[in-house]
């Protein structure tokens, strides 16, 4: 009943075999018959990738995503667990509605979804949602956040630091001010002002980040912050560290590699907000991942149907699908560069993001007895990414076309493939075997 | 030329040729029979998701003129998602076989992704997007100001020294962007002077000269100095604090006009808010070039279309 990979390189660079009974890594010495065996040699084994930023868009924006087709493109990415971002319709402010996507996800097999809880009621900054009820739900949520909008009212924000204490919960901010981002469609600076697109300036995430960490300094509290997109961001995080400050903070994959320069072409798919910035604002990023200043990779999974995107710049929606590319971006940015190596991008993408969003089996990858959450990287190969390496619903990747490195091979989620031999494995199949593993 | 989408593109020979031919559509509408058969059987579509009488009119004169077929297709007010009708629009245009299209839209690009998005075969000219150019404005600015410099005789020469001053809502202006660029282009010296809310962030890397001081361009006696409009919504999004401060301040006013060397032309893209920007009295001095300006739009925008249209190059 045993599965078992022969030969994977760990992520410190050693060479092991790895077993997999029943759900759980167990000890491959001791294992039974193999039902079944991978030979690893040249893959690199990652622990399962945990995504604290994803949006699967059910209920409610079915024609863009689905639970059972946001996880799909997750395990395609490598990932075994997701935090399902509150704005969906009706949004996640209740405990009915955070059950609902926690179920969806159970059903669906691909990987773990956990369900983030709105800060406030309809994601409108006016008063608090249920956030008791929705941590003591069966969704059990910890990570609170109102992503696409952000808490802007000073005293609400504060408040909402202080009531998710309570919960040993987070709450995790879309730093953008609103006034100093009126019908902004990009970075604001040379290209916009060439462009004639309205600028979304940096200060308009720093000075709301500066707030928050002091808010959080000031209240004792717990503060995240999503999507950091700036040079200034990463100082003001670093210096917030550096005074004790309980804050945490995430890049994604796209503000790692790309640059407002792609917006000359005023091609739909590289609208994003944050907006992808300058060459100089993706250095300090890659520095501050590099460092700890920025915690960890979320990609701000963010997928839109292809009439929101085909049309003109300032009428198209913004975000970016990014569980399928991740991985390989990262790759890319971060190791490629030097400035990480695999160890740290365990770190960074699944052991830490599950450690800030309370997500346990995560603390030890591969500890006998935990439960068996596995990628199986190629990091050798290099292909160029196409429509055919998208697997959720929607196409709005600002990849297609460019090659990227690395290939997922293999995807265990609780001890159940959801990827083999480079392939998603079929609904139904997956779902049978969660099956049995639950039994 | 395939498509005409920013001054930004073109070349400082493709942009005299486009002067050049536009003297010569100037002969023809001088003539008792105005037009001539270039664009006979071809259809220009002026596609307007935005009101603007006066470019829509210019264009299908300009069109006619060419005798081409000419539709008006007013977009605008659409109850679909305009994202959706500007691509099913396209489609529609491209199934009756429009030749060209002539596009205004709210939104800056919109042209770029009509022209590049692979809906539509049609060459497009951009007759203002958003806040980013128009550049049949820049081109008709340049042509005005040859011609009143060098007359007729202007044939073939570029603008090499002429100082230009653009005075106003820089940050909004897609006039000002196309001229920055073309003007340059062309050789021209070119100044720009707002309040420094009305400058955008980031033009460091543009080849300008920018300031504050409207007094201190006057007293340089630029050859050009050019008044834009300033929209009535900007005051409410605290740009300035009031019609009166901006007029005393960037406005061309009576006193100011009289400082101006009398070989100082004064232009304006059009529609003036006199009392504003402009004194009624500047608006109506020989120093103004508007009404030039509106004549020679057609002539410019008749060798655009020729140039885009009638298969050379």
């Amino acid at each position: 009943m045993t599965t078992r990979i022969l030969g994977a390189t760990l992520p410190d660079g050693t060479t092991a075999d790895l077993a997999i009974d029943r759900g759980v890594f167990v000890d491959p010495a001791e294992a039974g018959s193999a039902r079944r065996t991978i030979d690893a040699a040249g893959l690199l084994a990652l622990p399962g990738l945990v995504d604290l930023h994803t949006h699967l868009r059910e209920p409610g924006f079915e024609q863009s995503e689905t639970v059972l087709t946001g996880t799909r493109a997750a395990a395609a990415g490598g990932y075994t667990a997701v935090f399902a971002m509150a704005n969906t319709q009706p949004v996640q402010d209740t405990a009915g509605v955070v059950e609902q996507v926690q179920a969806l996800g159970l059903r669906a097999g691909y990987a773990t979804v956990r369900p983030i809880g709105a800060v406030t009621v309809g994601l409108r900054g006016e008063r608090l949602a249920e956030i008791g009820a929705m941590a003591a739900s069966r969704a059990a949520v910890t990570v609170f956040s109102d992503d696409g909008m952000c808490v802007h009212d000073p005293l609400l924000m504060r408040r909402a630091l202080e009531y998710v204490k309570t919960f040993d919960g987070v709450v995790a901010q879309h730093a953008q001010d609103p006034r100093l981002t009126v019908d902004a469609q990009m970075n604001e600076g040379e290209v916009s002002a060439r462009l004639g697109l309205a600028g979304w300036p940096a200060v308009a995430e720093e000075s709301i980040i500066a707030r928050d960490v002091l808010l959080a300094e000031h209240v004792g509290a717990r503060l995240h912050v999503c999507h950091v997109s700036t040079a200034g961001a990463v100082e003001v995080i670093r210096w917030a560290k550096a005074r004790g400050i309980r804050v945490t903070a995430e890049a994604t994959p796209h503000h790692l590699l790309l640059t407002e320069d792609l917006v000359v072409g005023y091609d739909s798919r590289f609208k994003v907000n944050p907006p992808l910035r300058t060459a100089e604002d993706v250095s300090a990023l890659r520095a501050g991942l590099a460092d700890g200043t920025i915690d960890i990779v979320a990609t701000d999974h963010a997928p839109h149907p292809a009439e929101a995107k085909e049309c003109a710049w300032g009428e198209a929606a913004n975000g970016m699908v990014g569980l399928e590319s991740a991985l390989s971006v990262v790759h890319a940015a971060m190791v490629e560069t030097g400035l990480l190596g695999w160890a740290d991008v365990a770190r960074v993408m699944s052991r830490t993001p599950a450690r800030i969003g309370g997500l346990r089996g995560y603390g030890r990858a591969f500890a006998v007895g935990a439960p068996a959450q596995l990628a199986l990287y190629d990091p050798a190969a290099a292909a160029e990414f196409s429509l055919d390496s998208l697997h959720g619903r929607s196409t709005n990747s600002p990849y297609l076309g460019r090659t990227l490195p690395g290939r997922v091979r293999h995807v265990f989620h609780d001890g159940v493939p959801t990827v083999a031999d480079g392939g998603l494995r079929p609904a139904d199949e997956v779902a049978a075997a969660r099956q049995e593993v639950v039994a | 030329m395939r498509h005409l989408l920013s001054t930004a593109d073109l070349g400082r020979d493709q942009a005299l040729t486009i002067l050049d031919t536009a003297e010569d559509m100037a002969s023809v509408s001088g003539r008792e029979v105005k037009k001539l058969p270039t664009l006979r059987g071809r259809t220009v579509v002026n596609l307007f998701f935005e009101d603007s009488t006066r470019t829509r009119i210019s264009f299908e004169v300009a069109a006619k003129r060419l005798s081409a077929d000419v539709i008006n297709f007013s977009a605008k007010g659409s109850s679909v998602s305009k994202g959706e009708s500007l691509k099913d629009t396209a489609q529609t245009l491209q199934a009756m076989g429009a030749d060209g299209v002539v596009i205004r839209h709210p939104a800056s690009g919109a042209p770029h992704t009509l022209a590049h998005a692979g809906w539509i075969d049609a060459g497009v000219v951009n007759a203002g997007d958003g806040t980013h150019e128009h550049p049949t404005q820049a081109l008709l600015d340049a042509f005005t100001i040859r011609r009143r410099l060098h007359g007729a005789a202007g044939r073939g020469r570029d603008l090499d020294g002429v100082s230009v001053t653009i005075v106003g809502d820089i940050l909004h202006s897609r006039v000002a962007r196309s001229n920055v660029w073309l003007l340059h282009l062309l050789g021209a010296r070119v100044r720009l002077v707002a309040p420094a809310t009305l400058l955008p962030v980031g033009i460091g890397d543009w080849p300008v000269e920018a300031g504050y001081d409207l007094d201190a361009a006057v007293a340089e006696g630029p050859d050009v100095l050019m008044m834009l409009r300033v929209q009535a919504e900007r005051m409410h999004d605290a740009f300035f604090p009031g019609e009166r401060e901006y007029s005393r301040e960037w406005g061309l006013t009576d006193e100011r006009l009289a400082r101006l060397p009398a070989t100082t032309m004064v232009m304006h893209p059009g529609p003036m808010n006199r009392g504003l920007e402009i004194s009624a009295a500047a608006a109506d001095s020989p120093a103004s070039t508007v009404l030039d300006q509106v004549a020679n739009g057609v002539s410019v925008r008749m060798s655009a279309l020729y140039h885009l249209l009638a298969g050379e190059e």
